[in-house]
C-alpha cells in the first residue's frame, strides 16, 4: 500500500520534471532555429510547461505529507549539498549571468532587431511595454516566473506556518506587481519619457544608479512620473525605510518586500543550509559588506557632486552645500551613535560606525580634490562603471545568485548589499525587532544555524538564553519554524534590553 | 610542572556546560575526556543527522578552535578505573593522570532487560555517536524495523527510519503512548499521528523474544500476542539508565547511579557525579533523584561550575519544564502534571478538536493554585510560566492571562479564547 503511494508520488514529481525541463529546454530552441525564436506559441508553450511542471513537481513533493518541517535528505541529495548536481546548477547559472551582464549578444540582443533567446520574448515585451525585448527584460520575466513559481512550492512546503505563507505571498506580490508589471505598464503607457527606473520599492542604494547624472536627469525630464519616481525615491530613502526598520527590523525589507530576498527565499530556499557558519567567515563579511557600502557611498555622492557641478542650473542647491548638507548629517548621525548607542557597538555596529567616519573623510576628499568631470583624479564616468562592474553585475549577479547551489542563497546580501549593510545598522541600534530565545528550552540541535541562509549562528545565542538581534538577521522566520522545541520566535517589542545576556540560561535557581 | 588539571569524564551537556562556566570563572587546567567523540555535539539531535536535516559538523555547538582559544583540553580516552587514595585515574592504555578535582558525566545508556535475542546483529539502542553510526551502516539492509519501548527515544527513532523508507512497527507495552508522562487523552491523540505518519503502532503489546538466523542476524520479533513480525532491525528504546558499569567494584557508594549531596559530591573527596549518572541522596520534592534530561544536565554543569571556582554552591534546579517533538507535534511542559489527576490535583484540558493541539493545566483542587501545564502543538514563553509558578499564581489568573505567554510564530491562530471558553463552561464562570 505505501509502496503503491510512493510510487504514484515519485511518477507525479518525475513527470513534473520532465515537463518543466521541457519547457526550460524550449528556451534553447531559438539560438538555433532563428524561426522558432519569432514563435509566439513557442514561448507560450516554454512557460507553460515550465509553470505546469513546477507546479506539478511541487504538488506531488508535498502532496499526502502531513505539513510539518520538510527537510529530509536534504545532505543526501547532491542539489542541495553540493554534489555534483549543485556544481552544474551552480555552472550553469553562472553562464547564463555572465552572458547576461557582459556578452547579451549572444542572447540574442541587437538593438537593429533581436535574434535567439531575445527575440523569443519580443511579443511578450511589447504587449506589456510596447517595445521589442532586451536581455533585462528576458532577465525579469524569467526571474519574476522563478519567484512565483517557486514560491507556491515553498508555501506549501511551509503550509503549516501562516508568517511563511504571508511572508511569501508578500515577495510574490511586490516582485510581479512592483517590480515586473507596474514599470513595464508604466513604459507602455509613457512611451514618450526618458527611461528611468520605475520599481518604487527597488530604492538606493540597492539601486546603485538611482542618483547617477544619466538617471536624475531622465527623472527630471520625465514628466509627472519622473519627478513622482525621484520624490517618492528620496521620500523611500529618508523616511518610510527608518520607519519601518525601527517598527518591524529589517524584515520589512529583505524578506517581505526586496526582489533579491523574493529569490533567495522562493528560488534560493533549497540552498539556506550551504552558508557557512564559520566565525571567520563573519569576519569577512564585516569587512565586505562594510566596504561596499562606503564604495556605495562614495560613488553616490561623487555623481550628485559632479552632476551638481556640471548642472548647476537643474538644482537649487550648489555642490558645495551638497557635501556641507552630507557631512553635516553624516556627523550628527555619529554623534547620536556615540551619544545614545555607544554601548550597543559590538562589532558589526561598529564598522558600520567606522564606515560612517570614513564616508565623510572620503565626502571632504571629494571636495578638496576633484575637478568638474574628475573625482578624486578619476573620471566619475569610469568610478560608476566599476562600481555597476565590480557591484551589480559580479556581485549582486553572477556570486549572488550564480553560487546559491555553493555558498548558499544570500551571498549577495550577506556579503555586499549596502542596502542591508544600512538597515542592519538600524535593526541593531534603533529598532523594536528581536528573535526572543524562549527561556532555557534550547537543546543545542542546531537546526536553525543550519537552516540561517545569512550564516548567522542562532543557536551560539538560543543556547546562552540570549536574544538575537543581529545586524545581518532579514527575519525570514526559518530558524523559528525549524526549532523542535519552540525556542525561537521573532516579535517587535521594546527597544531597551532587547540583547540581556543571563549569567545562566532559565531553569536553575542561581 | 604544571599542577594537575580539573578532570571531567564525559563530554555530553554536563561535562562541556561545567568546563566552559568553569573557564568563565577560574584559570585551572581543565581536561575533558570521552570515549565517545572527539567534540562536544548535541546528542538530542543525533537524529536529524540520520534523517538528513544536519551534517554532523553542524551537531557540533563550537568550533573546533573554541577549545583551544579557551584553554579546555580535551581527550579522546576510555578510562577503566579511578585510583582515590592517589588522585589519578588510570587509562584503558594502563596511562595514569593525576586530578586535582575529578567530575563524572558519562551520561547515560540504553536499557536492556534481558530480552531473548537481544544481542543479535541488528538489535541496538540508539543513544551514543556509534550507534548511529552503526545503524547508518546497517540501514541499506533494512525493510523493515521494529522498535520496542514508547518513549521519547522510540518515537525518534521510528520517525528516522520513516524517513529513510524503512517500514516500521511500533511496540508499546503500555496501553497509551509514554503514560508514565501524560494523559491518556494525550497518548491517544500522540498515537493517532504516528499512525497517520504511517507508523504501525502496536500498543499494550510488549517483546517476547528476537529471532535470529544461523548467522546471527535478527529476523523477526515475537509479541506476547503470539504475532512474530519479520524485520531487519530491533530498536531496544525501554528507557536509559545511568553509564557507570566501569565504576562498579570501586569506593563510590552507587545505587542506580553515582549517589550525590545536594552540593553534587560523591561520598570520596574531590570527586562529583553530574547530568544523567549522578543520582541525588535527596531530591526535592515533586523531582526524581536521576532526571535523564538535557536541561538537568546543563544546570548541574551551571551549579557545579560555582562550587569548583570557589563559590560553594547546592544544585537547585527550579520549576520542572522539559519538551520533545513527536513527529510534527511539539511538547513544551512547566511545573507539575500528573498523568492523571489525583487528591492534589485537579486537570483542565482543552483540546483543539480538529487540530492535534492540546493543553491540559494542573493545578490545586483546594487552593486553585496553578501547578503546571501540558502543551502540545501549542509553544509557551519559559519565562512567564517560571514567574506564575513563583508567584503561585492562581488558575484562573493563568488562563486570564494565557494570551501573554503564547509563544507561537506571529499570525498563528490563537486558542486562548478558546481555552477561556472552554474553562468558564466547565467551572460555570460568568467572568474570570
Amino acid at each position: 500500500m505505501a509502496s503503491t503511494a510512493q510510487f504514484n508520488q515519485s511518477l507525479g514529481k518525475n513527470s513534473g520534471l520532465v515537463l518543466g525541463l521541457l519547457g526550460l529546454a524550449l528556451l534553447f530552441f531559438p539560438f538555433f532555429n532563428e524561426e522558432f525564436s519569432h514563435s509566439s506559441l513557442g514561448l507560450i508553450t516554454s512557460l507553460s510547461l515550465i509553470t505546469l511542471g513546477t507546479l506539478l513537481y511541487s504538488d506531488f513533493l508535498y502532496r499526502g505529507q502531513p505539513a510539518g518541517v520538510k527537510n529530509n535528505g536534504v545532505w543526501f541529495d547532491g542539489l542541495s549539498s553540493r554534489g555534483l548536481l549543485g556544481w552544474f546548477v551552480a555552472l550553469a547559472l553562472t553562464g547564463f549571468y555572465i552572458a547576461l551582464y557582459f556578452y547579451p549578444e549572444r542572447l540574442g540582443y541587437n538593438a537593429q532587431g533581436n535574434t535567439a533567446l531575445v527575440a523569443f520574448f519580443d511579443p511578450l515585451s511589447k504587449l506589456l511595454n510596447g517595445n521589442a525585448a532586451t536581455q533585462w527584460f528576458v532577465y525579469g520575466t524569467l526571474y519574476t516566473l522563478a519567484i512565483l513559481l517557486f514560491g507556491v512550492k515553498f508555501i506549501y512546503k511551509y503550509r503549516h506556518n501562516r508568517y511563511q505563507i504571508i511572508r511569501t505571498v508578500s515577495v510574490m506580490f511586490f516582485q510581479l506587481g512592483f517590480a515586473f508589471l507596474i514599470p513595464e505598464l508604466l513604459s507602455l503607457f509613457n512611451p514618450e519619457t526618458p527611461y528611468f527606473a520605475k520599481d518604487l520599492k527597488n530604492m538606493w542604494p540597492l539601486n546603485y544608479y538611482f542618483f547617477e547624472s544619466w538617471h536624475l536627469k531622465n527623472m527630471l525630464n520625465g514628466g509627472n512620473l519622473g519627478r513622482f519616481m525621484l520624490f517618492s525615491g528620496i521620500a523611500m530613502i529618508f523616511i518610510v525605510s527608518p520607519v519601518l526598520t525601527y517598527l518591524y527590523g529589517k524584515r520589512w525589507y529583505c524578506s517581505w518586500v526586496c526582489g533579491c530576498g523574493a529569490l533567495a527565499e522562493t528560488a534560493g530556499d533549497p540552498f539556506r543550509q550551504l552558508s557557512s557558519k564559520k566565525i571567520s567567515v563573519w569576519k569577512f563579511e564585516r569587512w565586505s559588506i562594510h566596504a561596499v557600502l562606503v564604495f556605495v557611498f562614495l560613488t553616490t555622492i561623487a555623481v550628485i557632486w559632479s552632476f551638481l557641478s556640471s548642472n548647476p542650473n537643474l538644482s537649487s542647491f550648489s555642490r558645495e552645500t551638497f557635501v556641507i548638507g552630507v557631512v553635516a548629517f553624516l556627523l550628527l548621525l555619529m554623534g547620536l551613535i556615540y551619544v545614545y548607542k555607544r554601548k550597543d557597538l559590538d562589532k558589526d555596529a561598529l564598522y558600520s560606525f567606522i564606515s560612517i567616519g570614513l564616508i565623510i573623510i572620503g565626502t571632504l576628499s571629494i571636495q578638496a580634490f576633484s575637478g568638474e568631470k574628475h573625482i578624486l583624479f578619476i573620471k566619475s564616468y569610469t568610478l560608476t562603471k566599476w562600481y555597476g562592474f565590480g557591484i551589480g553585475a559580479a556581485f549582486s549577479g553572477v556570486l549572488g545568485v550564480g553560487f546559491y547551489p555553493l555558498l548558499g542563497s544570500r551571498v549577495w546580501c550577506r556579503f555586499g548589499c549596502p542596502m542591508a549593510a544600512i538597515l542592519g545598522l538600524q535593526q541593531r541600534l534603533l529598532s523594536r525587532f528581536r528573535i526572543t530565545t524562549n527561556g532555557g528550552q534550547c537543546i543545542s540541535c542546531g537546526n536553525c544555524s543550519a537552516y540561517c541562509e545569512m550564516g548567522i549562528d542562532v543557536r551560539a545565542y538560543a543556547q546562552k538564553g540570549q536574544n538575537i538581534v543581529r545586524s545581518s538577521c532579514v527575519g525570514c522566520g526559518i530558524c523559528s519554524a525549524v526549532c523542535p522545541r519552540g525556542v525561537l520566535k521573532l516579535e517587535n517589542g521594546s527597544v531597551n534590553q532587547r540583547t540581556n545576556l543571563p549569567e545562566f540560561p532559565l531553569g536553575n535557581s542561581l | 610542572m604544571s599542577p594537575p588539571p580539573i578532570i571531567i569524564i564525559g563530554n555530553g551537556i554536563a561535562g562541556t556546560t561545567l568546563a566552559r562556566q568553569l573557564r568563565k570563572r577560574s584559570q585551572q587546567p581543565i581536561l575533558i575526556i570521552s570515549k565517545e567523540s572527539d567534540y562536544f555535539f548535541s546528542r538530542t539531535a543525533l537524529m536529524y543527522v540520520y534523517m538528513g536535516h544536519l551534517s554532523w559538523d553542524q551537531l557540533e555547538p563550537y568550533e573546533q578552535g573554541f577549545w583551544k582559544k579557551n584553554k579546555i583540553d580535551l581527550l579522546r580516552a576510555e578510562i577503566t578505573s579511578i585510583q582515590q587514595n592517589e588522585k589519578t585515574i588510570v587509562l584503558s592504555n594502563g596511562e595514569r593522570l593525576a586530578y586535582d578535582r575529578l567530575v563524572l558525566a558519562t551520561g547515560s545508556t540504553p536499557n536492556r532487560f534481558g530480552w531473548k535475542g537481544q544481542e543479535l546483529k541488528g538489535v541496538q539502542g540508539l543513544y551514543t555517536k556509534q550507534d548511529l553510526e552503526q545503524l547508518e551502516a546497517m540501514t541499506p539492509r533494512i525493510k523493515r524495523a521494529v522498535i520496542v519501548g514508547g518513549g521519547l527515544i522510540g518515537i525518534e527513532l521510528a520517525e528516522m527510519l520513516h524517513s529513510r523508507g524503512i517500514e516500521v512497527t511500533f511496540l508499546v507495552r503500555e496501553k497509551n503512548f509514554w503514560n508514565t508522562v501524560i494523559s491518556a487523552t494525550e497518548g491517544s491523540m500522540i498515537e493517532q499521528h504516528i499512525v497517520e505518519h504511517g507508523i504501525n503502532l502496536k500498543t499494550s503489546t510488549s517483546l517476547v523474544e528476537i529471532c535470529g538466523d544461523e548467522e546471527g542476524n535478527a529476523v523477526a520479533v515475537v509479541t506476547d500476542k503470539g504475532e512474530k513480525i519479520p524485520c531487519e532491525f530491533v530498536g531496544l528504546t525501554a528507557g536509559v539508565r545511568p553509564n557507570i558499569d566501569f565504576l562498579k567494584g570501586s569506593d563510590l557508594n552507587i545505587n542506580r547511579g553515582i549517589l550525590v549531596d545536594d552540593f553534587l559530591q560523591t561520598n570520596l573527596t574531590d570527586v562529583y557525579a553530574i547530568g544523567d549518572c549522578a543520582e541525588l541522596r535527596q531530591p526535592k520534592s515533586n523531582r526524581r533523584a536521576i532526571e535523564a534530561v538535557w536541561y538537568v544536565g546543563r544546570m548541574m554543569g551551571e551549579t557545579l561550575a560555582l562550587t569548583l571556582s570557589g563559590k560553594k554552591t547546592a544544585y537547585q534546579p527550579s520549576h520542572w519544564f522539559n519538551s520533545a517533538k513527536f513527529f510534527d507535534i511539539e511538547y513544551q511542559t512547566y511545573g507539575v502534571v500528573a498523568p492523571e489527576e489525583h487528591e492534589n490535583e485537579a486537570h483542565f484540558t482543552w483540546q483543539d478538536p480538529t487540530k492535534l493541539r492540546s493543553v491540559r493545566f494542573s493545578y490545586n483542587p483546594e487552593t486553585e493554585r496553578f501547578l503546571g501545564i501540558n502543551s502540545f502543538g501549542i509553544r509557551l514563553r519559559h519565562e512567564r510560566f517560571e514567574k506564575w509558578l513563583n508567584d503561585k499564581a492562581n488558575i484562573n489568573t493563568v488562563i486570564k492571562q494565557l494570551k501573554e505567554a503564547n509563544f507561537d510564530p506571529e499570525f498563528y491562530t490563537h486558542y486562548e479564547q478558546n481555552i477561556q471558553n472552554a474553562w468558564q463552561a466547565q467551572h460555570n464562570l460568568i467572568n474570570l
